[in-house]
């Protein structure tokens, strides 16, 4: 499938795209790399420019749970990408631990999966059920 | 703030004269109680500090409204909003802390740092940390030559509205870049050819930064390539010192693996006659640190830089200088053969791929070279597109996502082992394999538009 891949708003690492991208790549998924620092704007753009699948976001530097709302919030608000599935994960706070509060609130907003940040199986099977065209259980 | 101040390029350098490395924080907290108290604690820490302000993510990029928003919220950021939180409430936190022994220096991460610049004046202060390059490709899509012109404006503004009697100091962050798989020569020829341009601009007293990579006798040869090079390149009558940072790469996630890592860094600094280490602690690989982690982490790098001995005197490196100082001359000269003027040449080099920094994505990088660690723990070129140095083609297996996994957790995976070898060992790291391709094309999509 076609897949989206950024880093969030306020986040310029790069190492995670980097490995991301080989890790998706590998997995036979089709990889359109929007680099660091991609705000809600611009992340919507991208999905309406690119059409992807599904869409991956990335961030470690402890503001993903603020950003990734903010994207998820705006991705929702357009109809067009009201279903798109979007997943975020990484080092999502400064706590070095997930924020159950913090990951139900991104969760509401219409995020299909918050995932830590050794959770790549996770991500491969959330993508896997996307590519059979099933729904997760 | 009616204590006498020292500059802070002249604290480092009367601390050197008295046999004690300087140790500094990355440190950074959104609420300004904290901030303080954490600033209290580096100042008592038993050792010779410097204090650091760390500005948060928000400021970094320049969103000072999210910036706002998340103070107004109350959130925890990953650093000090010093553009958002007003003028008073930072001179307030740094009341009756800062004096002769005790300077203060705002780092931050980001291309167009006027704004950040302006807020730490208003506060007081006069050092800070970053660079055109430095600033920019490692920390998002800001286009080079804005952040060329940003950070000249940001010097001049620095240089001239600094307290009377202050001399402002900036540090190149160019011997960091991304942290991890960039061979030294490089990393030092950038942190030489930004502080130049910061005297370009105005300011009369720098340090040169080069960050802990791989293999200790490979670090020890770039810092002396470093200092002999800044003796020969910066005007007499510049103010500097270098400034070692401890590991910057994918850190180790154990607190042996950490503490040794921090240990080693700072013996490097001693032994290659650094002037000030900025440390790591042991939540590195997991999370912000906490105020106690970053005064153990203080304390930790000074005790082993006091077992170490008396600093190596910091002026006339000594031996020859070996590849890395050939490396980092080259590309110095490279750059300014092209243009004198550093605020023509360095965009220029980038533009014809003269500098390239391996594995960045920024759009104003080439992106044609790789860096890999050799079977000696060594950082090597796999790759150096058109830079005028040669790589080492020998080895050059495809790029993948373990290799690149193994490459990044090479430093980590070394020191987290239970049971060590020499632990400033040169040799036998659990082979790395040195897995990586010339020149895959990982450029960002054309998709957004450049922020
Ligand atoms: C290298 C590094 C940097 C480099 C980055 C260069 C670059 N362009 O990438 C530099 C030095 C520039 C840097 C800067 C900063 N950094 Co930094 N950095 C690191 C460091 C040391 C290693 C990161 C790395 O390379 N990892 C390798 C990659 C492959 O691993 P990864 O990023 O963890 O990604 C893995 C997983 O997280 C997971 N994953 C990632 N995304 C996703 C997404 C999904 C869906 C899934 C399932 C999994 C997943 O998969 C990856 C493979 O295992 C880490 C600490 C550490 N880990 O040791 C800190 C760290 C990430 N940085 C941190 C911070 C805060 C910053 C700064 C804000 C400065 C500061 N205040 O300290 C700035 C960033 C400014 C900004 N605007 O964002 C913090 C984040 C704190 C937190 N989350 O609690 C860390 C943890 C350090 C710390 N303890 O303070 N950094």
């Amino acid at each position: 499938m076609k897949i989206l891949l950024g880093g969030t708003a306020s986040d310029s690492h790069t190492w995670n795209l980097v490995y991301l991208q080989l890790f998706l790549g590998e997995l036979g998924h089709e990889v359109v790399g929007l680099g660091p620092c991609v705000d809600a704007e611009e992340l919507a753009d991208a999905c309406r420019r690119h059409a992807p699948d599904a869409v991956v976001l990335s961030s470690v530097n402890g503001h993903g749970y603020r950003d990734g709302l903010a994207a998820v919030r705006r991705l929702r608000a357009e109809p067009a990408l009201a279903a798109l599935p979007v997943v975020i994960g990484g080092k999502l706070g400064v706590a070095g631990r997930p924020q159950e509060t913090e990951a139900a609130r991104l969760l509401e907003a219409g995020c299909d999966a918050v995932l830590g940040d050794g959770d790549l199986d996770a991500l491969r099977d959330f993508l896997a059920v996307r590519v059979r065209g099933g729904v997760p259980a | 703030m009616t204590a006498r101040r020292a500059s802070f390029g002249a604290f480092v350098a009367a601390s050197a004269d008295a046999g004690r490395l300087v140790v500094q924080p990355r440190m950074g907290f959104a609420d300004p109680r904290r901030m303080r108290a954490g600033l209290e604690r580096t100042r008592a820490a038993t050792a010779t500090t410097a204090g650091t302000l760390t500005v948060d993510s928000y400021t970094r990029v320049g969103d000072l409204a999210a910036a706002r928003a998340a103070v107004a919220d109350g959130a925890r950021l990953n650093g000090y909003p010093i553009a958002t939180h007003p003028a008073a409430v930072t001179r307030a936190l740094l009341e009756g802390l800062l004096d002769d022994g005790f300077p203060v220096q705002v780092r931050h991460g980001s291309a167009r740092p006027e704004a950040i610049v302006r807020a730490l004046t208003a506060a007081g202060l006069d050092a800070t940390e970053g660079g055109p390059v430095s600033y920019c490709l490692p920390y998002g899509r800001t286009p080079l030559r804005r952040s060329v012109a940003a950070w000249a404006r940001a010097c001049e503004l620095l240089a001239g509205t600094a307290r009377p009697g202050a001399v402002p100091h900036v540090e190149s962050f160019g011997g960091c870049l991304l942290g991890q798989l960039c061979p030294p020569g490089l990393l030092v020829a950038l942190s030489v050819l930004e502080c130049l341009f910061f005297v370009q601009h105005g300011i009369r007293s720098v340090s040169l930064s080069y960050a802990q990579q791989t293999h200790p006798g490979q670090d020890e040869e770039a810092v002396r390539a470093l200092r002999r090079l800044a003796a020969e390149f910066l005007p007499a009558g510049v103010d500097h010192h270098v400034v070692l940072y401890t590991y910057m790469g994918v850190y180790p996630r154990t607190p042996h693996g950490a503490t040794r890592l921090l240990e080693a860094s700072a013996r490097l600094a001693v032994r290659s006659g650094a002037g000030r280490l900025i440390v790591k602690t042991t939540a590195e690989a997991h999370r912000i640190p906490t105020v106690e982690e970053n005064v153990r982490a203080l304390e930790t790098a000074a005790a082993a830089a006091a077992l170490a001995g008396a600093p190596a005197a910091p002026a006339g490196p000594d031996g020859d200088g070996g590849e890395v100082l050939e490396e980092a001359r080259t590309l110095v000269e490279t750059v300014l053969d092209l243009d004198a003027d550093l605020s023509r040449s360095l965009p220029a080099a980038f533009e014809r791929g003269l500098l390239d920094v391996p594995f960045c994505l920024h759009p104003d990088n080439p992106g044609r070279s790789r860096g890999l660690v050799d079977p000696a723990g060594r950082l090597r070129w796999a790759a150096t597109g058109a830079m005028p140095i040669r790589a080492d083609t020998t080895v050059a297996a495809p790029l993948t996502a373990d290799g690149l996994l193994a490459a990044l957790h090479h430093v980590a995976r070394r020191y987290d082992l239970p049971h060590p070898g020499p632990e400033d060992g040169h040799g036998r790291p659990p082979a790395a394999r040195p897995a990586v391709r010339p020149a895959p094309s990982f450029g960002p999509a054309p998709a957004s538009s450049p922020t």
